[in-house]
């Protein structure tokens, strides 16, 4: 990698990292950000473009458009967030369980996996709040089951792994009690890879949430959430195209930059460049 | 190229004042050596010593960021210096080819034998000229001149289904198959047993003898006095002392020369304690996994006295170990134990892989020792009290394992093992990963442990002057079975069975330069049918 590269790199991961504080300030503290309601209505302000005022425009019912994408935040970010914490425990516990079971209830268990890793990941979201129903919380299980089984197959991988390394077993003749060992040496590691794994899962899962947010699946009008905002605005495209450009624009920058820091923090992990 | 410059030796490699730098510090300074075809000259030195980056130096295949130079470097009576790296191209492979290390991750796992050695030639194929047909009869010519048996069967496998002698043969043959004028062969043997490495090493003399200017680099003295005629010996970079290996081996100059002498040709252990009682008794132990590994092991170990363990790879050695420290169960015969059990310990092959890399050294000697029942308030001093038995700075407790040096990793390991207070100690081929003066110093260290705390331990090797160092048992196995076991000093001066004779010959290097070695196999099975040799 010469010099260029590697200034080039650096300003990205600046970049990559301001972009995703932003947004998590938005998440937590959007009165920080933006002073004005997000609900509030005001029909004669109706489909303003961007202006000093309205820095993204406003909606057919003269909501401001930055308001409402600052607001939205948490809730965009959060169901995301709340599906890869659950994705990963999920991992953590089946893979884990999976990697130290007699092999019948292993392979068992891992074919089961693989069929769910046969789907689509936003199929299978799709499915499941199919099934439950719509809502904010129903999108956030749809994601976690959908994204799972990555997790369930590294940890179970890793656990296999571990449990026979070397220095595991070197514990184990020093006398270290078998769960000792394995809550110290086996957990930890696995515990390691599936958090890197989650950095770049993240960012999916986002984009999942928003997904089926914008076909009506999750939160419901009036709440802003970047995915709902980007379908309220599709039937006004020609005439307001900042009402879908804006939530799309935070949703990719999101995405975007969680992938590439996850991207790096794996590398760094794994001790190599990209 | 080669038409200015001075040819007063026509041929073979010629190097002065070569110089290596690597951020501007000169990690190879001056250097200056000569091999004539026919010759062998041995490089030899410890790890750090520089020999690596003078043989990439000779080949052109700098690392990133290493700049060379030199006043003559010249091979095959082409001038090297400067070369850009498609001139190098030419003359690397065609004139200087390279034999390295590790002959299992060299060769690609995925191309059959018979293609890995070809590709020299079809490299090279301006300048043979060959068919395909042609060059697939000389692929079987190469192999057959490395004593590879039934060459046209090995050409069709893949590296992984050959032994690692015969790989490491392989990977002559392709060296040579664009018949360079220049061999350099970088530790070529210390991946290998004691019996392969023999074989290998005088596969290489019998190249040098057909003409070849050869190269050896080795730390390894009984390979250097087996097969080079002239040696340099390189620290630090520089040129320390050179001569014929008859010599420099024999009167040599310099100290860092003598300590690489004496450290190669361990001295076998003198004046030591009576055994006391017994601690453990064996009776016809076996373990079989799909195959018997281990069949009908019977011995006694007796309170402060040491069991070397011999034998090549395959041969059952690590699963005794695993078998006394009880994380294996015999399928066959008994463990006795006296009074209570007594115990056991294990310092494992690779010190690298049995600690917790996450951990530091210290976090991991405390675990130890909670395992070996020390209140958790004594645990600090008492793991930094272990470090400074075994010779190490308690200070590394901070470090973690790969922050440690090779020496400094076993050192640790052996503080772990002494961690839960043992009374028997099995050392899973402790100190074949390290260089020879490390090697004597780990060895010291196990005789003084062993005397200050009345130790019992089993040493398992494939080194027999290593088990002569510091064992009064010695258990040879082969394919599991123990062919020969008694009190050392009588099995080396009177070796019974063929193959205690066999290892007992390639282990003395300097058993006759070009007289021959007992040709037996290592015992990997049926695989190397080839390689094998009938016992009776």
């Amino acid at each position: 990698m010469s010099s260029a590269e590697r200034t080039g790199r650096g300003a990205l991961t600046a970049l990559a990292a301001s972009v995703l504080l932003v947004v998590i300030v938005a998440a937590l503290f959007p009165w920080l950000l933006s002073g004005t309601d997000p609900l509030q209505t005001d029909v004669r302000q109706a489909l303003l473009p961007p202006s000093a005022e309205h820095w993204f425009g406003t909606d057919q019912s003269g909501r401001d458009v930055y308001a409402r994408v600052v607001h939205g935040a948490g809730r965009s970010l959060g169901i995301g967030v709340l599906a890869t914490g659950l994705a990963l425990v999920t991992g953590m516990l089946l893979g884990t369980a999976s990697g130290v079971a007699p092999r019948l209830l292993d392979t068992a268990a891992m074919r089961a996996n693989d069929v769910l890793l046969a789907f689509p990941e936003f199929f299978l979201a799709l499915v499941v709040v199919a099934l439950l129903g719509p809502g904010p919380v129903n999108v956030a299980i749809g994601v976690t089951l959908a994204a799972a089984p990555v997790y369930v197959r590294l940890a179970r991988v890793q656990t296999q792994v571990l449990r026979r390394a070397e220095h595991v077993e070197a514990a184990r003749i020093l006398g270290v009690p078998p769960v000792r060992a394995f809550v110290r040496h086996v957990a930890p590691g696995v515990l390691g890879s599936l958090s890197v794994l989650a950095t770049i899962g993240l960012g999916t899962s986002v984009l999942a949430a928003a997904g089926l947010s914008f076909l009506g699946l999750g939160p419901a009008e009036p709440a802003p959430e970047w995915g709902l905002m980007l379908a309220g605005g599709r039937n006004v495209l020609g005439q307001a195209w900042w009402i879908s450009l804006f939530p799309g624009l935070a949703i990719t920058a999101t995405v975007l930059a969680a992938s590439f820091l996850g991207r790096i923090l794996r590398a760094r992990v794994e001790g190599r460049t990209l | 190229m080669s038409a200015t410059s001075a040819r007063q030796n026509t041929a073979g490699l010629q190097v002065e004042g070569l110089s290596v730098r690597i951020e501007g510090r000169p990690l190879v300074d001056g250097v200056s050596f000569a091999v004539r075809p026919g010759r062998c000259l041995a490089l030899l030195g410890e790890s750090g010593a520089g020999k690596t980056l003078t043989v990439r130096a000779l080949l052109g295949l700098l690392p990133e960021g290493a700049e060379s130079d030199a006043a003559v470097l010249e091979i095959d009576g082409v001038d090297a210096r400067g070369l850009g790296e498609r001139a190098w191209r030419t003359v690397r492979g065609a004139r200087i080819a390279l034999v390295s290390q590790d002959a299992l991750v060299s060769l690609d796992p995925l191309r059959r034998i018979g293609a890995e050695v070809a590709e020299p030639l079809e490299i090279h194929r301006r300048r043979s000229g060959l068919t395909r047909d042609a060059r697939s009869e000389q692929v079987r010519a190469l192999l057959g001149a490395v004593a590879i048996p039934d060459p046209v069967r090995r050409m069709r496998q893949y590296p992984h289904e050959l032994s690692g002698g015969l790989r490491q043969r392989a990977l002559i043959a392709s060296a040579l198959a664009a018949s360079p004028a220049v061999l350099v062969a970088d530790e070529p043997t210390t991946a290998l047993d004691a019996t392969v490495q023999a074989r290998v090493l005088d596969l290489l003399r019998e190249i040098a003898d057909r003409g070849t200017a050869v190269v050896l680099v080795s730390h390894d003295i009984g390979a250097v006095r087996r097969i080079a005629d002239d040696v340099v010996v390189l620290k630090d970079g520089v040129v320390v002392e050179r001569g014929t290996a008859a010599q420099v081996l024999a009167t040599p100059v310099q100290e860092y020369t003598r300590e690489l002498v004496r450290a190669g040709s361990i001295a076998p252990r003198t004046g030591r304690a009576e055994p006391g009682g017994v601690v453990l008794r064996a009776i016809g132990v076996g373990k079989s996994f799909d195959r018997p590994v281990l069949q009908d092991a019977s011995f006694v170990l007796r309170q402060g006295m040491t069991l070397g363990v011999v034998g090549e790879s395959g041969s059952g050695k690590t699963t005794l170990a695993r078998i006394l420290v009880g994380v294996e169960r015999p399928d066959a015969g008994t463990l006795e134990r006296s009074e209570s059990t007594p115990r056991v310990q294990l310092v494992p092959q690779n010190p690298l892989g049995a600690f917790d890399p996450r951990w530091t050294v210290g976090r991991s000697l405390r675990e130890a020792l909670e395992a070996g029942g020390v209140r958790r308030g004594l645990r600090a001093e008492r793991a930094a009290a272990l470090l400074a038995e075994v010779g190490l700075d308690p200070e590394l407790a901070r470090r973690r394992p790969l922050q440690l040096s090779g020496g400094q990793r076993q050192r640790a390991a052996i503080a772990r093992a002494l961690a839960a207070n043992p009374e028997v100690l099995v050392l899973d081929e402790p100190v074949s990963a390290l260089d020879a003066t490390v090697r004597a110093r780990i060895l010291t260290l196990l005789v003084r442990l062993q005397r200050d705390r009345g130790l019992t331990m089993v040493l398992i090797s494939h080194d027999l002057d290593v088990v002569a160092a510091v064992a009064d048992e010695v258990l040879v196995l082969r394919d599991g079975i123990v062919v020969e076991q008694g009190r050392v000093a009588e099995i080396f001066t009177d070796p019974r069975h063929p193959f205690t004779r066999a290892l007992i010959e390639a282990g003395a290097g300097g058993a006759g330069r070009h007289g021959s070695v007992a040709d037996v196999d290592p015992g990997r099975g049926g695989q190397d049918a080839g390689e094998q040799l009938d016992l009776p």
